[in-house]
């Protein structure tokens, strides 16, 4: 026991703190981690930036997805200071500057894609990820895009209804047409 | 759900991350994508006193494509991999076992190189890396570079021939020779995105006639490591590929195997799910084989 | 997507019904949610907790010396002291000495179960100094199988009580066995609904601060729990009114499983004896070895007698449920289906024993529905079993059994009135939506072209408004007879309107329920209305969302706080127009004379008055403009009959599930291809929020039916303790799913709604199972045990030839 316990008090003693400096929904933001700080960890109690949830820390239920470099990472499967000097996307950047819901965003609330909330921030990004590289995806595109972010409320219909509907009326903003789409209701 | 304390190194190159290696010894473990060291280390599973972060290496992430050989650096991502034309032509086969790896979030950050060292016995790289047997290049600074057959570099579950002090650099395969290629990847998961219960690949190279003239097949997740049972398929050199053939030869494989147990699946179970596997990717294989004649016709 | 065809009976509403958005959603898209591990208070510390490696062993040391020595290191504490200042958990039925504390005192009873609380400077540190308490422990026999552990020579989980028997009582209702006896068919049969749970993606979360100025503990914590703030502070030998619970923290799911009690007791304990806030995010590890969230794990053994023509003449249900290693409220999910006991059947007299169970497993938690999906599962696989035992179509022995539409309100033989419902043109209705007569062909042409198809179709009953007659049917020393829900409603002086709930919400969207019901009601905007959570010492009695109640029970008080905030506009309006009430009408906040509507006084000018002007209120009338409104459960407040009859829910919605699936012959895979569920629970007032949690329960559901099990090895260790092994359906297992409404308003409710937070849940499965086992019937075999996993579904399809035409590999 004596043993044991020196060598976890040694390895306590040299735990040192790495400065992490990240771009966090384009402003860059900086804090004092340990090594062993996941980046999900580092945004939710250093950054304060709690719209990122932890859900189970071994990679399966995607509740921690972020953008990394603009592409889905689950933020539970790196350390922060893996993510030193890169660019992060969080769920607080998906919106307009001046607070305005992206379309993404809109959809969601207009179909009720969501109930208790917690998956959420995932869901928008891996589905914003999706509508980033393919604006008119087929059903089985919606669903393998979100196919590693687990929900326990919707079934899931509602948001791949959501992520339906955010593309047809980015395609509609995109070619000027409005027609056929809904609009946010008041 | 935190891993045990550790040291973060990030290394600015494979000469770097070696000498690293080399002076932290074996409580010293390399990382690139993470996606299945961390949950291991999250669990203390795996718990290194030194973790050298060898992911930022532009060295190791190049893709090199020559006419007989494509060479991937052990830290290409998946994601990379799986949208590289180049790669695609030369190898569709590691699309498609891309595929079925992870999810979109997980083939981001994971790498070659990561999915080979982790060596679980199901996961789909180790199988094509076994059916192609690709030549692993292994660095370490005392002994410099070696070079390890696929085939010889899986010793077991999550077990390598890889030394505490030596780097996964990268992977050569070669590609067949002719026209008439085909290849597949197909397994069972339990849910989208999971390890196989079992999985398998299969590559047929026809010729013009439509006889066989070179196939390839292997199997994952029904043994310790990632099997090639291309020996099995040798029969088929030669032969015009059929269904009777494909069955027999998925039977005798089948037979030969005593798969591992666990809570989804049992030995019996993944003898069966390797049995259809066979037949699947032999059959699929030899379709887009014939497509390819006949594109080139 | 949803078809929506509701009809409002004779007025239409405003905004009831209407497709409106959430009030919720937006602070949830934009990351603005505050879940409880989202709050953040300085000094803050962290709890990691020692978990039993054994079953069932004797505590014989705990040396934490070690891990006091590690620098961050707060304290480390054990169940003995727990066991000295607090009190044992709340056990929901007569079962003394079964006692359990939030630390295993002693003994451990499950592996996984927590021995220690480690609490530092982080939750990492907190998990070093954990791996460094070293706990002597002397193995004990344990006993996992629950057919084992009925036995009296089986090792007692719990040394203290006579028997792992928590509960036993067999109710008969009715002339059961000479129905029996006189009935020319019979059928009897076993089916297991194996160990699964809702299994939220937040964990449990606590975070408790006691503030020795005011002396009162502060709490924040993801509960849904009934009495949860009460049995804190009795636990933590508090008066009620030192407990603080922040109903307004945001809950990332629940189903039933975040009660959290033990989790509670521990942090709050441990915030007060350290003078510092201390918070527990449970892990994944913890959460699904020791979290005791676990749900029903049950065996039934069903009969039925019936007549040629697959009439029901009775039924015997014996249900052997095991909870695992403590009691809790988990006996009681055999309780419930007491109201629900022949489904929506008419089915005159039922035997029912339930027997509640304990095993040296992590203990069984509230799981959507409260024991009544596992129980519909029995009913529903009987009934297709019947059918195919005389040849009859299961629609049309459905149809023969099906409570007649004039039949309501109908007794049961356990006690219970549904209050209304018209099962047939649901049934009708999910079938034309399904196209059951293409499905059919489909099925028919895939089996003739060698492939495994399967038809499933379950009807089943969502009892709701969520009562708590099964306490003292189960426990006569529990007299609890009301489970009321209360709301109060506030107008301020710029006439804005503000609603106060008293409990949490995890993800049912009650901001926008009780927004909905106020709007309706004073005819006002209600994405204007503010509705706020009390928190525990400002709320009024509530008895929390579980049970399908809070459209009924919150909706209901709300709309009766409202109501009342009505008549006194009217009074007020009454008094200052000289006109008596009967001749004004109330139209959008104002009031006016029916006959002359320039006499009319606006929604400000009653407000201000109200607010104001004294000198112009009726006499008897309060200044300022609230009211509150408490009620009892429609039909609530009954005791049970000597024989155990007892009114147990007050609502009855009903579903029809229909489901078309394919079985891969050679891998055992299943494919849902086409998923249609009719639905009635009378009036939406969300149809979104009831649409959305109805597409969840079905989810839920495929879960249970075909992939999650909390799988346990010989020796008693968790085998599915992690995301990797417990397996949660993804957006690709779950398929696109179509849902059909029909409106049966229920009479005992404000605007004639039921209840439907279990909706799908309470069919799915068997449903599922239906359609399993008529893919798996030319082959005639069947399987009768859920989840229904590839291999067992691989093993029953292999004794036919495949369709790839090789025989077995041997």
């Amino acid at each position: 026991m004596s043993d044991r316990m020196n060598e976890v008090s040694v390895e306590r003693a040299r735990e040192r703190l790495h400065e992490v400096r990240l771009q966090v929904n384009g402003a860059w933001r900086s804090g004092q981690c340990a090594a062993r700080t996941s980046l999900v960890d580092f945004l939710r109690e250093t950054l304060r930036l709690t719209g990122t949830h932890v859900g189970c820390e071994h990679g399966i239920c995607g509740a921690c997805s972020v953008m990394l470099d603009g592409r889905p990472v689950r933020s539970c499967l790196m350390f922060a200071v893996q993510a030193d000097g890169h660019s992060i996307t969080t769920v607080e950047g998906l919106a307009a500057a001046d607070g305005t819901m992206s379309v993404l965003q809109d959809s969601f609330c207009q179909t009720h894609g969501l109930q208790c909330g917690y998956c959420t921030p995932g869901m928008l990004i891996a589905a914003q990820a999706l509508l980033e590289r393919n604006r008119c995806p087929t059903e089985f595109e919606i669903r393998d895009a979100i196919g590693g972010n687990l929900c326990r409320c919707t079934g899931y219909q509602q948001i791949v209804d959501a992520i339906r509907l955010a593309a047809a009326r980015l395609n509609a903003a995109a070619t000027g047409a409005g027609s056929g789409v809904s609009a946010p209701a008041a | 759900m935190k891993p045990a304390p550790f040291e973060y190194l990030r290394a600015a190159s494979v000469e770097e991350a070696c000498a690293l290696l080399a002076a932290h010894g074996p409580d010293a473990k390399l990382i690139a994508g993470g996606q299945s060291l961390v949950p291991m280390m999250a669990m203390r599973l795996v718990r290194p006193a030194w973790l050298i972060d060898v992911g930022d290496i532009d060295a190791l992430a190049q893709i090199s494509i020559e006419p007989d050989t494509v060479t991937l650096g052990a830290c290409a991502r998946q994601y990379v991999l799986a949208a590289h034309g180049g790669l695609g032509a030369a190898l569709p086969i590691i699309a498609q076992a891309l595929i079925w790896v992870g999810h979109e979030q997980t083939r981001n950050r994971g790498t070659l190189g990561g999915s080979l060292v982790h060596a679980d016995p199901s996961a789909e790289l180790p199988l094509v890396a076994v059916m192609l047997d690709a030549r692993i290049g292994l660095q370490s600074r005392a002994r410099g570079r070696r070079v390890v057959s696929a085939r010889e570099f899986f010793t077991g579950p999550m077990s390598t021939v890889i030394e505490a002090d030596e780097c996964l650099v990268e992977v050569r395969l070669d590609q067949w020779s002719g026209q008439g290629l085909g290849s597949a990847f197909d397994e069972v998961a339990i849910r989208h995105g999971d390890f196989a219960l079992a999985s398998g690949c299969a590559q047929i190279a026809l010729d013009p006639d439509g006889r066989v003239r070179r196939v390839a097949l292997a199997l994952g997740g029904v043994a310790g490591v990632p099997l090639d049972v291309s020996g099995y398929a040798a029969s088929l050199v030669g032969q015009f590929i059929d269904d009777t053939a494909t069955e027999a030869i998925a039977r005798s494989v089948a037979a030969a195997l005593d798969p591992p147990a666990d809570l989804h699946a049992s030995s019996e179970y993944r003898r069966a799910l390797a049995l259809t596997l066979c037949v699947r990717v032999l059959r699929t294989a030899t379709a887009r084989a014939r497509a390819s004649l006949t594109e080139v016709a | 997507m949803s078809d929506s065809s509701q009809s409002m009976g004779a007025k239409p509403f405003r905004y009831v019904g209407t497709h409106r958005r959430t009030r919720e959603d937006p602070r949830f898209v934009t990351g603005r949610g505050r879940y409880a591990a989202d709050v953040h208070l300085p000094g803050m510390k962290h709890v990691a907790l020692v978990a039993s490696p054994y079953p069932s062993a004797r505590i014989v040391s705990i040396d934490a010396r070690a891990a006091l020595a590690l620098p961050g290191v707060v304290a480390v504490v054990a169940g003995a002291e727990l066991a000295q200042y607090t009190d044992f958990l709340y056990v929901g039925v007569d079962a003394p000495g079964v006692k359990r504390y939030p630390l295993a005192v002693d003994v451990v009873r499950y592996a996984g179960e927590w021995v220690a609380a480690v609490v530092a400077d982080s939750r990492a540190l907190a998990e070093d100094a954990a791996e460094l308490v070293d706990v002597t422990y002397d193995p004990l026999p344990f006993v996992i199988d629950p057919e084992v552990a009925v036995t009296t020579e089986a090792p007692r989980v719990h040394a203290t009580y006579p028997s792992n028997i928590l509960y036993q009582r067999k109710f008969v209702w009715g002339a059961v066995d000479e129905a029996f006896e006189a009935a020319p068919h019979q059928l009897e049969c076993r089916v297991r609904w194996g160990r699964s749970s809702t299994v939220p993606i937040e964990t449990f979360a606590v975070l408790a601060q006691w503030s020795p100025g005011t002396e009162v503990l502060d709490i924040w914590a993801s509960i849904q729990m009934p009495k949860f703030p009460d049995q804190t502070a009795r636990a933590l030998r508090l008066p009620g009114n030192a407990v603080r619970v922040h109903f307004d923290v945001d809950v990332g799911g629940s189903y039933g499983v975040k009660r959290g009690i033990k989790h509670t007791v521990l942090v709050g304990y441990l915030a007060r004896k350290l003078g510092m806030p201390v918070r527990l995010i449970e892990d994944r590890l913890e959460n699904m070895r020791g979290g005791d969230m676990q749900g029903p794990d049950r065996i039934f053994d069903v009969a039925l007698a019936f007549d040629e023509r697959g009439v029901v003449r009775a039924m015997r249900i014996r249900a052997l449920d095991d909870v695992g290693a403590y009691a809790g409220r988990s006996p009681l999910q055999l309780g419930k289906p007491v109201g629900a006991i022949c489904g929506p059947y008419r089915i005159p007299c039922v035997e029912y024993e339930p027997c509640s169970v304990m095993t040296n497993k992590t203990p069984q938690e509230a799981v959507r529905g409260f024991g009544q999906a596992p129980t519909n599962y029995a009913i529903e696989t009987a009934m297709d079993r019947m059918a195919r035992q005389l040849g009859i179509d299961r629609i049309e022995i459905r149809r023969r059994n099906l409570i007649g539409r004039d039949e309501f309100p109908y007794l049961i033989p356990s006690g219970t009135y549904y209050d209304s419902g018209d099962y047939e043109a649901v049934l009708d209705k999910a079938l034309a939506h399904a196209g059951h007569e293409e499905l059919v062909r489909r099925r028919d042409q895939a089996r003739a072209d060698g492939r495994l198809a399967g038809i499933g179709v379950a009807t089943c009953l969502e009892p709701s408004g969520g009562n708590s007659s099964f306490e003292v049917l189960f426990n006569p020393k529990n007299e609890t007879t009301t489970w009321m829900e209360a709301s109060l409603v506030r107008v301020d002086l710029s006439g804005s309107i503000t609603a106060v709930m008293n409990t949490s919400t995890s993800g049912q969207g009650h901001e926008t329920l009780v927004s909905t019901v106020v709007g309706e009601v004073l005819e006002r905007e209600p994405a204007l209305i503010r509705v706020v959570h009390a928190d525990s010492l400002n709320a009024l009695p509530s008895n929390s969302p579980v049970g399908s109640r809070m459209a009924i029970m919150l909706g209901g008080a709300a709309a009766g706080a409202a109501r009342r905030i009505r008549a006194n506009l009217m009074a007020i309006a009454a008094h200052n127009l000289g006109c008596p009430v009967e001749e004004l009408e109330y139209v959008g906040g104002d009031v006016r004379v029916a006959a002359d509507g320039s006499r009319c006084l606006t929604w400000d000018q009653l407000v201000e008055i109200a607010h104001r002007k004294f000198h112009r209120m009726p006499a008897g009338l309060e200044p300022g403009l609230q009211a509150s409104f408490v009620w009892e459960v429609p039909t609530g407040g009954g005791l049970p009959t000597a024989d155990g009859r007892i009114q147990m829910y007050p609502c009855h919605s009903f579903e029809t599930h229909v489901v078309y699936l394919e079985i891969d012959r050679d891998t055992g895979k299943p494919t849902i291809q086409r998923y249609v569920c009719g639905h009635d629970c009378g009036v939406m007032i969300s149809p979104d929020i009831v649409h959305g949690m109805t597409f969840g329960g079905i989810a839920h559901g495929i879960g249970a039916a075909l992939y999650e099990k909390f799988a346990f090895s010989e020796d008693g260790q968790l085998l599915a303790g992690t995301f990797m092994d417990y397996l949660i359906p993804s957006a690709h297992e779950v398929p696109s799913m179509s849902i059909t409404d029909h409106c049966t308003p229920s009479p005992l409710t404000t605007f004639g709604q039921k209840g439907s937070g279990e909706a799908g849940y309470l069919g799915g499965p068997a449903a599922i199972a239906s359609a399993i086992n008529d893919a798996l019937a030319p082959l005639s075999t069947s399987i009768d045990e859920l989840p229904m996993t590839h291999e067992a579904l691989w093993v029953r399809a292999r004794r036919a030839p495949s369709a790839t035409g090789h025989p077995e590999p041997r």
